[in-house]
């Protein structure tokens, strides 16, 4: 039943500048880059199922597959939420990504009608991250208990999150109460003001690559 | 299966009473505790009599908040929890994280640390295909594969042991090469069982390939054509079976792949039986690359020798200051990780496991979305299993492969 052939395109893969040079035009991208030898888009949100629309169909796209939808939180941001998409096409053998930005409440459109994939990765954004999907029919919590309040992955939500379960057994039931922690929950982040001394006598060698390699990413031109 | 009788009963002229009996669909709860589940899922499925309706998969079950848990740690600190996602293909997740910080870091692996990290990448596919497969037929019941598939299983876990010091949750793959050097004779011993590997694998197949009830319960079950797997974000042997050729190690090669010869098994109906098929042609020819690995590898360091991002031998800490002081900052501080972004995906055994990985120039992740195969695979089950016996759904439940930790993460 099963037999062996090649795969098609093997190596033929478009180079990212030129597909960046192709998707930029394309309606509601307004910004573009290639970062690390990966195509991304910044796109607004009013024209994402259009644009994915295009990109799933176009034959110089043809991302046939939503392979990852996530949210990233930027608290500090206007638009808190950024809502990544990471697109891969099969038959060209090229990747890219579009990001959205968001808020609490602006819903970013549901991509579902595109690829029925976004529907349980939709329903994960929401749930972790309060991210609204308009058009999604099922917008479930997916992998929080039953009953859970808030959104943890939001970076104002705390690691040890504020309700803790247990079996009682006198009661002989579950019991959920506010989370008590015996001691203070420790953070160690290495960025005080002695521990940032980052380039100490000796390793101005190495810091100094280090900030060159972040200026290269930044700039596009790091492999 | 319960039935309603409805009142207007009435009696006819001849004084027979006639009833209008109405089976009502109702909804049956697959899981959690159930064997044929793997793990956790709890499937709420709406019967129509004996065939499935609708199928809804209730997962998270096995939630950790992993990815919330990364964002609180270093690099370093966070890689053990990607052994624990999928727990039957450890090996396989780590590379995707060590591979993206080092596309972040702009790190080059040296040749051993390559051809090793592809050698234990294979292993670790036979080792998630053996208990697939096996506990696929299980379910659908066959217990004879299980009971032979574990002890090689376990064959190959020593090679892990022998390799990492751990049997499952190894901790090996690291950014810029693997933790250590393969202990002396383990070349050997793996070159050894591989030798051994195909007659049993015949053996295998003997039991299940031709047999009468595996293909009555899986051929033409849970069937996804070509277009329909591509739009359900299906990958890895599902996308195969269904006669789509793409393959991460061939398309988009990491470490080695480029260098190797395999051939990539394809199905042509895209049904449970197919993803069997496919299963067992990846073992075969995973078998062939170990041996070109071992064939290929040599003598050399395992790991990048800058010790600002891998710690020193553990003999030098012991007598050079500099290495205490780096051995020290690492495993405190950890080591910083340039800003900027980065999906990167690898083949897992069970399909494209790929990092999104946000850092932000400190020595912890921002962001770190796991992209778990299992969880677009477990998402068509209401499309692959609706029309379906029930029986049918744990052999589609089975054929996909599933793994709680890495759906649930």
């Amino acid at each position: 039943m099963t037999e062996e052939t090649p795969v098609q395109n093997a190596g033929g893969q478009v180079a990212p500048p030129r597909l960046e040079q192709l998707a930029k035009l394309l309606p509601g991208v307004h910004r573009s880059a290639t970062l690390l030898g990966e195509t991304v888009l910044w796109a607004e949100p009013d024209s994402l199922p259009m644009l994915m629309q295009i990109l799933r169909d176009d034959p110089r796209f043809r991302f046939e597959q939503l392979v990852d939808l996530c949210g990233v939180d930027w608290p500090e941001r206007p638009a808190r939420f950024e809502v990544v998409y990471n697109l891969l096409s099969v038959s060209l053998n090229q990747r890219i990504r579009v990001i959205v930005a968001a808020d609490e409440q602006t819903p970013v459109p549901s991509v579902h009608m595109v690829w029925p994939a976004a529907t349980w990765w939709e329903r994960e954004a929401w749930d972790l991250f309060g991210i609204v999907f308009a058009g999604q029919p099922d917008l479930r919590r997916i992998l929080t208990d039953y009953g859970f309040d808030g959104h943890p992955m939001r970076k104002d939500f705390p690691l040890t999150g504020y309700v803790e379960v247990r079996y009682d057994e006198d009661r002989k039931e579950l019991v959920h109460e506010p989370v008590r922690l015996t001691q203070d929950f420790r953070r160690f982040d290495f960025l005080s003001p002695w521990e940032a001394m980052t380039s100490l006598p000796g390793d101005e060698k190495a810091h100094a690559q280090y900030q060159a390699r972040a200026a290269d990413i930044e700039k596009g031109d790091a492999p | 299966m319960s039935s309603t009788l409805v009142p207007e009963a009435q009696a006819d002229q001849s004084g027979r009473t006639t009833q209008t009996v109405e089976i009502d669909s109702h909804a049956i709860n697959f899981g959690p505790q159930h064997p044929a589940a793997h793990g956790v899922l709890r499937l709420v499925l709406e019967m129509d009599g004996e065939v499935v309706a609708r199928a809804d998969p209730h997962i998270g079950l096995l939630h950790r908040g992993t990815e919330k848990l990364i964002e609180y740690k270093t690099y370093m600190q966070a890689m053990p929890y990607f052994d624990r996602l999928d727990y039957v293909s450890p090996m396989a997740e780590e590379h995707a994280f060590a591979l993206a910080q080092e596309k972040l870091l702009g790190l080059e692996v040296p040749e051993r640390g390559q051809w090793i990290r592809t050698l234990f990448c294979e292993i670790t596919r036979i080792l998630n295909h053996l208990l697939n497969v096996t506990t696929y037929a299980l379910d659908v019941g066959a217990l004879t594969p299980s009971l032979w598939g574990f002890e090689r299983r376990e064959e190959l876990m020593e090679f892990y042991e022998a390799a990492s010091g751990a049997r499952l949750h190894a901790n090996y793959f690291r950014p810029g090469g693997v933790d250590r050097d393969l202990p002396a004779g383990l070349e050997d011993r793996i070159a050894a069982w591989m030798a051994g590997f195909p007659a049993w694998l015949d053996d295998l197949e003997g039991l299940l390939t031709r047999n009468r009830i595996w293909r009555q319960r899986t051929v033409d079950i849970g069937r996804f054509t070509p277009e329909e797997a591509l739009a359900w974000g299906f990958s890895g042997p599902c996308l195969r079976a269904s006669g789509i050729a793409w393959d991460l190690r061939r398309a988009q090669p990491y470490d080695k792949y480029n260098e190797l010869e395999f051939a990539i098994p394809v199905g042509r109906n895209g049904d449970c039986y197919d993803r069997y098929l496919v299963r067992i042609a990846e073992m075969r020819e995973s078998v062939k690359i170990c041996n070109q690995c071992l064939e290929k590898m040599r003598p050399g360091p395992v790991k990048v020798q800058d010790h600002k991002i891998t710690p020193p031998a553990r003999a030098d800490a012991k007598r050079s200051m500099e290495a205490l002081i780096h051995h020290f900052k690492l495993f405190t501080e950890g080591y910083h990780v340039p800003r900027g972004a980065t999906y990167t995906a690898v083949e897992s055994p069970k399909g494209e496991f790929g990092v999104y990985l946000v850092a932000d120039g400190t020595n912890k992740p921002y962001r770190c979305k796991i992209r778990a195969t299992g969880f677009a695979h477990l998402q068509a089950i209401d499309a692959l299993a609706r029309g379906h016996m029930l029986a049918d759904v744990v052999a589609i439940v089975g054929s996909l492969d599933l793994v709680f930790g890495e759906v649930d993460r």
